[in-house]
Order: structure tokens, then C-alpha cells, then sequence
């Protein structure tokens, strides 16, 4: 029963927002980005995309790497496993409990 | 992001019967695997403890929201909080609702826990709709196997 709430709820939070999702689908292909490059097709500003990539990074979720002069940033995929982990041990134990709803209603 | 966990279960007894399986503090506590202290009264708190074997310590805590006699029965809690010296209270608590529907064969129980994350769910919801499509597989895969587990 015992589940990391506490590590998990501030990475959904982070999730949650419209900006950073599309930061997450755009690096969660595997390939660094620069904040030019995030920046590419967006109506945000740099700093406004720095800001949000900072949310995910103090979660764990992106991290910066060098490259040259240029600082690349990278997906992480640890947290979210962390989160499927936390959904599916909640799930988990939901489906004992109404496994024994239905055995005290029908039996 | 799917960040809500909804299970539906066809269960073959009356409507009647499965209120009150769920709204009745005794018989929810039954199959729950908690002993409360009283009845489940909206507005109110309701506590108690865990029966589950070898978490007998663990406190149940919730604050029941909304009881529509044979429809709908929810209640706000932190799901799972036991860590002792966790304060689970300083967090935004999930919202789990179980709705009701008469079948031919008995009830439809659709169980709802949403609410995992702390930004409002208005915000939330925009951000889901918009970003409908523009997952890559490993997102999906957290909403496929939870929907598969429904």
C-alpha cells in the first residue's frame, strides 16, 4: 500500500499546465532542444519558456546539458515512470476494493 | 495527461442494495476494510481506521461531499496517505466519486478518482483538450493501462 504521493503530486502539477505539456511532447522524442528551437512556432517568449523548463527541471523531468556555447535540454523519463507507478498501485487498489464490493453485494 | 482513474463494474445487485453498501458507514467499511466512527454525513469529516492486515495504524480521513440517494456518493481524502510522519493535510486532496446506474441485470457502478495534480481543473481540462493528439507513446501508455485495468 505504501506509494509515493508526495514525489508524484508536484510532477502532475507540473504536467498540468497547457505551455509545459507541449514543452514535454516536443522533447520527449529523445533529442536535446535548444530554447531557440522550443521557442521555434511558439507565440512565448525565451524567458517565458525558461521559466516553465525551470518548473520541469525542479521536478526532474528535464534536465540542461552543454553543447558549445549553447545549453540543450534534455527529457527525463524517471518521474513519469514514477507516476505510472503511483496510478497503477492506486488503481491496483481499487480494483481489490470493489473486487470485495461485489462479492459483499452479490453474495 | 490522464491524470484521473475511472473503473466501471457491473455488479448484480439492485441499485438500492449498492447504495447502501457504499453510503453506509458499517457496510462500506466492510468491504473497504475500514472502521469508522459514524455515519457518512455530507459536509462533514468522517474518520476512522484502516481494518487491512498489517495496516492497522493507518488513520482513514475524508470529507464527504455529495450523497444523491442511489446516484451519486462522493468524498474528498488523500488517497493512501500513511506515512505517519507525512502531513497528508497541507495537500490538495483527490476527489472520489461513485455514480450509480440501473442496468437489466443489476447496477453499473462507475468509480471516479480525479484531482492528482494541484492546478485548478478548469486549467487543467483546457490543457488536456488542447493538447488532445500531441502525445508521444509513453504518455499514452500510462492512459491505456490504467483504462485497461477499468
Amino acid at each position: 500500500m505504501a506509494v509515493k504521493r508526495r514525489a508524484t503530486a508536484p510532477v502532475f502539477a507540473a504536467l498540468g499546465d497547457e505551455t509545459r505539456l507541449s514543452l514535454v511532447a516536443k522533447l520527449c522524442g529523445g533529442e536535446p532542444h535548444s530554447i531557440s528551437q522550443l521557442a521555434h512556432g511558439s507565440r512565448l517568449t525565451r524567458q517565458a519558456i525558461t521559466k516553465h523548463l525551470r518548473v520541469l527541471e525542479s521536478v526532474g523531468m528535464v534536465h540542461s546539458v552543454r553543447s558549445g556555447r549553447q545549453t540543450l535540454f534534455e527529457f527525463n523519463p524517471g518521474p513519469i515512470e514514477e507516476m505510472k507507478k503511483y496510478l497503477d498501485r492506486v488503481s491496483e487498489l481499487w480494483d481489490q476494493a470493489l473486487s470485495r464490493l461485489k462479492s459483499f453485494v452479490e453474495g | 495527461m490522464e491524470n484521473r482513474i475511472e473503473k466501471r463494474i457491473e455488479l448484480k445487485a439492485s441499485v438500492s442494495r449498492v447504495w447502501r453498501a457504499i453510503t453506509d458507514h458499517r457496510e462500506f467499511g466492510e468491504w473497504f476494510r475500514v472502521k469508522l466512527d459514524g455515519p457518512f454525513v455530507p459536509g462533514e469529516v468522517s474518520r476512522g481506521h484502516i481494518t487491512y492486515p498489517g495496516y492497522e495504524h493507518v488513520k482513514w480521513e475524508a470529507v464527504v461531499q455529495k450523497m444523491e440517494p442511489e446516484r451519486l456518493f462522493s468524498f474528498t481524502w488523500h488517497p493512501y496517505g500513511i506515512d505517519p510522519k507525512v502531513d497528508y493535510s497541507k495537500e490538495t486532496p483527490t476527489l472520489v466519486e461513485f455514480r450509480l446506474e440501473k442496468t437489466a441485470s443489476g447496477t453499473l457502478l462507475v468509480l471516479t478518482e480525479s484531482g492528482f495534480d494541484k492546478v485548478p481543473s478548469d486549467r487543467r481540462d483546457e490543457a488536456l483538450r488542447k493538447n488532445d493528439g500531441g502525445w508521444t507513446q509513453q504518455m499514452k501508455n500510462i492512459e491505456s493501462y490504467v483504462a485497461q485495468k477499468a
